[in-house]
């Protein structure tokens, strides 16, 4: 493991980190905003499940560099734009939200449900304020996923020219050079990591009751 | 687009080693080796802890501290090793092979925990009550009422080695991935969106394929659709949970 | 006969889940377990078949020590019958049904065969062994756990709050078919249950526990009722004992005979007239009956007019009815719930034999309590409850 090779080239390293961590946040948090009321339709209307569900599947089925490669002719972007990136992944993290979402909504007690709209809570507020609440757990768990699928697939986009942490790999591979291709697997690691434990945070911190223990 | 139309309608195209037939064969022979692999691998381990019940840790750990690795990266990491290791053909097979195995171990081996780790406890106590052995039970009883996720599992893992193997060319194995990063190199953008559609349409008759191989596999009593005219039964937090922990990352 | 010497079972945190039990489950009859929650009757039951070890004790079946058997092997002979059923969601009623016979070797046809006669056995249609169990109702899935057990034949049948699950209609249909059923087979059973009702009802034998595991009193039905043995048994039994133990005594019941109306009648003046010697209501109701003599409802002859003629529109229903070799428990309740305070008695045709009030039900206890000094017959309790229209 060459370190002086990685000091002399922090800076890169550096640059290639953070547009990693840019194009692999936004698509997350974009694509948990765009489930979020997809998801919500599916779990109300039950006659849309079906369908939504298995665009969902078939958009989640596509490989993910064939999506790189076809997004630009439909967009009209350059093959070399990030916003490629962006759009692709966020359509993936969708995909696969969707049905988190209205599996969650789904697996909400009820009663519970029930209760909120005999008490005089309109669809749209009890969906905000009592459903998606106690739906967060779920949310998380599949939003844990994305987001790690997420820093592992920003890696590939290098195919396409795009600056990023996969940037390392490619190097490596034409330097035949092992550093920094360990290099990028640990720092996408820790970044998949970081992402992790920053949704599993958010989530034990918005869910409270979780955490009460019953009195004994 | 309509370039790709134009390359993937030329004859030419579809014979030779360089052809569509010939990348269908090498991207199927790496996902159904790997697939079945990971299944040797993943499925019985699954269906162990699912139905011992210790070193439940293990499933979620491992399922995703795998699912964190970069791809490409250990895709690349290997084919070095394998180039400086291994000789012929076989340098740059075998570390592919390894990474889609590894990559394809997580949803096999948390859809075959989760399913049956939620098999009814009723009809757990209630099988070993009437005299079936541990082995009996796990496998007249708690593995085919974890069908439907296992299947789950399987399909995702599917997915996920399809979508990998297309990355694989970039080590130079074949598959219709090649068509993808030889269209970049050459900056011919018919042969990449053909590549790329050839390999979507692989990923999605395959995912095709397999459900409804699940469907004659899965016991009806099983799919809710059994159910009195009812809509299944909303699944609980965690089995959603273990679902969404089951799928992974389009590649 | 199984028996248990001095079992204790205590878990590795110090919970005395059962606490030197010893007791003999006699061949042939059902005896009940029964209790609160976490007074360790489950768990004795268990350590039957082997699905717990004792950590003191010896359980025994006809004097073989079961610790010595396998168990697997053990467990197909015995029938186990659990609260929520346990069906197997993948497979048909019938595989339900055919699961031990074929774990035992038989051919899966034959042991199909004999499943679907067993399904006729415990009440259900044969159309329902292609479903699967998704597609039953509670009782249904229920009586699929029951016929499962059955279907190796085994001698002994093990029953953990089999009915509990289910809502008390069906809970009593399903009881009453067990006794019936049990009448056929004979089988040695032991049933759990934490409903004192249920095991008046059921047992041959009732062994109460207290929470800790401890055997606060084993004996017949009447006798718990009558004599409890401490203020444990006492409590648990319940304020109504008295009034429950009377399901034990039969007695002569001295029904008089009633003017009947029949329906599509003329009320004619004067009708409702009490029978000889009762004052009562001074002739406000009358009985109406349908063409063969059973009895319809009763008619509040102060609602409508002379000649008018009767329709069932008219009846007031209700008031159980007292058969045939019935206790003084279904007579003094035949008499409380009917309108007119005169209980309606039939005969095995449902016919209508007479009336009896109250006061000479209560009577009737007091003869038999003077003739017999306890003034129970052992056994199961001797009420058939015939339909009430």
């Amino acid at each position: 493991m060459n370190w002086e090779w990685l000091q002399r080239n922090e800076q890169q390293i550096l640059a290639w980190t953070l547009e990693h961590v840019w194009l692999a946040a936004v698509p997350t948090i974009l694509g948990l905003l765009l489930a979020l009321p997809v998801g919500a339709i599916a779990h109300r209307y039950r006659w849309s499940y079906g369908t939504l569900i298995t665009l969902a599947g078939l958009l989640y089925t596509i490989p993910s560099l064939a999506l790189f490669v076809v997004l630009p002719g439909l967009m009209g972007t350059r093959i070399l734009d990030p916003v490629n990136v962006v759009v692709a992944l966020t359509l993936y993290t969708l995909a696969l939200l969707v049905r988190v979402v209205a599996d969650a909504l789904d697996a909400v007690p009820p009663l519970v449900v029930a209760s909120a709209t005999a008490m005089g809570y309109k669809p749209l507020r009890s969906l905000v304020t009592v459903q998606l609440p106690l739906a967060i757990p779920v949310i998380g768990a599949g939003l844990r996923v994305a987001a790690v699928s997420n820093v592992s697939l920003v890696s590939v986009a290098v195919l396409l020219g795009i600056p990023q942490l996969g940037q390392l790999f490619i190097t490596g591979f034409q330097l035949d050079f092992f550093t920094p291709i360990i290099a990028g697997i640990v720092l996408c690691l820790l970044l998949a990591a970081i992402f992790d434990t920053i949704i599993l945070l958010t989530v034990r911190l918005s869910t409270p009751w979780t955490r009460a223990v019953p009195g004994r | 687009m309509s370039g790709a139309w134009t390359w993937l309608t030329d004859a030419a195209n579809w014979s030779g080693p360089g052809g569509v037939w010939t990348r269908l064969l090498q991207h199927l022979w790496y996902t159904l080796l790997s697939v079945a692999i990971a299944v040797v691998i993943a499925l019985p381990l699954g269906a162990l802890i699912g139905h011992t019940g210790r070193f439940t840790g293990l499933v979620s750990g491992v399922a995703n501290a795998l699912r964190a690795l970069p791809s490409l990266g250990l895709l690349i990491l290997l084919a070095l090793w394998g180039l400086h290791t291994l000789k012929g053909d076989l340098a740059l097979l075998a570390p592919a092979i390894v990474v889609l195995v590894i990559l394809a171990i997580p949803p096999i081996l948390s859809s075959t925990y989760a399913g049956i780790a939620n098999v009814d406890p009723a009809a757990r106590d209630a099988a070993r009550g009437m005299g079936m052995t541990g082995t009996q039970v796990l496998l007249k009883v708690e593995l085919p009422v974890a069908m439907p996720l296992v299947m789950s599992g399987l399909r995702s893992a599917f997915l996920q080695v399809v979508a990998t193997a297309t990355i694989a060319a970039v080590v130079a194995l074949g598959g219709f991935g090649r068509y993808v990063i030889d269209g970049l190199a050459q900056q011919n953008y018919s042969m990449m969106v053909a590549g790329a559609f050839l390999v979507a349409l692989l990923a999605v008759l395959g995912d095709r394929i397999l459900a409804v191989i699940g469907h004659f596999v899965v016991s009806p009593g099983l799919t809710g659709r059994a159910a009195k005219g009812r809509r299944p039964a909303a699944p609980t937090a965690d089995l959603v949970a273990a679902r969404t922990i089951g799928m992974s990352g389009g590649g | 006969m199984i028996s248990f010497e001095s079992v204790s079972k205590v878990y590795p945190d110090g919970t005395h889940a059962v606490e030197d039990l010893s007791l003999e489950i006699p061949t042939g009859r059902i005896t009940v377990f029964v209790g609160p929650s976490g007074c360790g009757k489950t768990t004795s039951v268990r350590m039957i078949n082997r699905m717990i070890e004792p950590t003191h004790g010896t359980v025994a079946i006809d004097g073989q020590d079961i610790s010595t058997v396998d168990a697997a092997t053990l467990r197909r002979g015995i029938g186990y019958v659990i609260q929520s059923a346990g069906l197997f969601p993948h497979r048909t009623v019938l595989d339900n049904v055919a699961t031990v016979p074929v774990l035992q070797g038989r051919s899966r046809r034959q042991a199909r065969a004999a499943a679907a006669e067993l399904l006729d056995r415990v009440g259900l249609d044969r159309t329902l062994s292609g479903r699967y169990p998704a597609q039953l109702s509670g009782g249904q899935q229920q009586r699929v756990g029951v016929a499962r057990a059955l279907a190796a034949d085994p001698p002994v049948m093990l029953m953990d709050e089999p009915f509990s699950a289910v809502d008390p209609v069906v809970r009593a249909q399903l009881q009453d078919e067990f006794i019936r059923l049990q009448g056929e087979l004979g089988k040695t059973i032991v049933f759990v249950t934490h409903d004192i009702d249920e095991a008046v009802k059921l047992g041959d034998l009732i062994a109460v526990f207290a929470v800790g595991g401890r055997l606060a009193q084993y004996a017949e039905p009447a006798g718990v009722l009558s004599r409890p043995a401490d203020d444990f048994v006492a409590d648990f039994v319940g304020r109504d004992r008295g009034y429950r133990a009377l399901s034990f005594v039969a007695g002569d019941l001295p029904v008089r005979p009633e003017q009947t109306l029949v329906l599509g009648e003329r009320v004619p003046p004067g009708a409702g007239a009490a029978a000889e010697g009762i004052s009562v209501d001074h002739g406000r109701w009358a009985l109406v009956v349908d063409t063969g003599h059973r009895p319809r409802g009763w008619l509040d002859c102060t609602t409508v007019p002379v000649d008018h003629r009767v329709t069932v529109e008219d009846l007031v229903l209700g008031g159980s009815l007292a058969g045939p070799g019935g206790s003084l428990r279904i007579a003094l309740d035949a008499a409380l719930s009917s309108p007119s305070g005169r209980g309606v008695a039939v005969d095995d045709a449902g016919t209508v034999v007479g009336t009896i009030t109250a006061g000479e039900v209560l009577s009737a206890i007091e003869q038999a309590r003077r003739s017999d000094a306890s003034g129970l017959t052992a056994g199961r309790t001797l009420d058939k409850q015939p339909a009430v229209r």
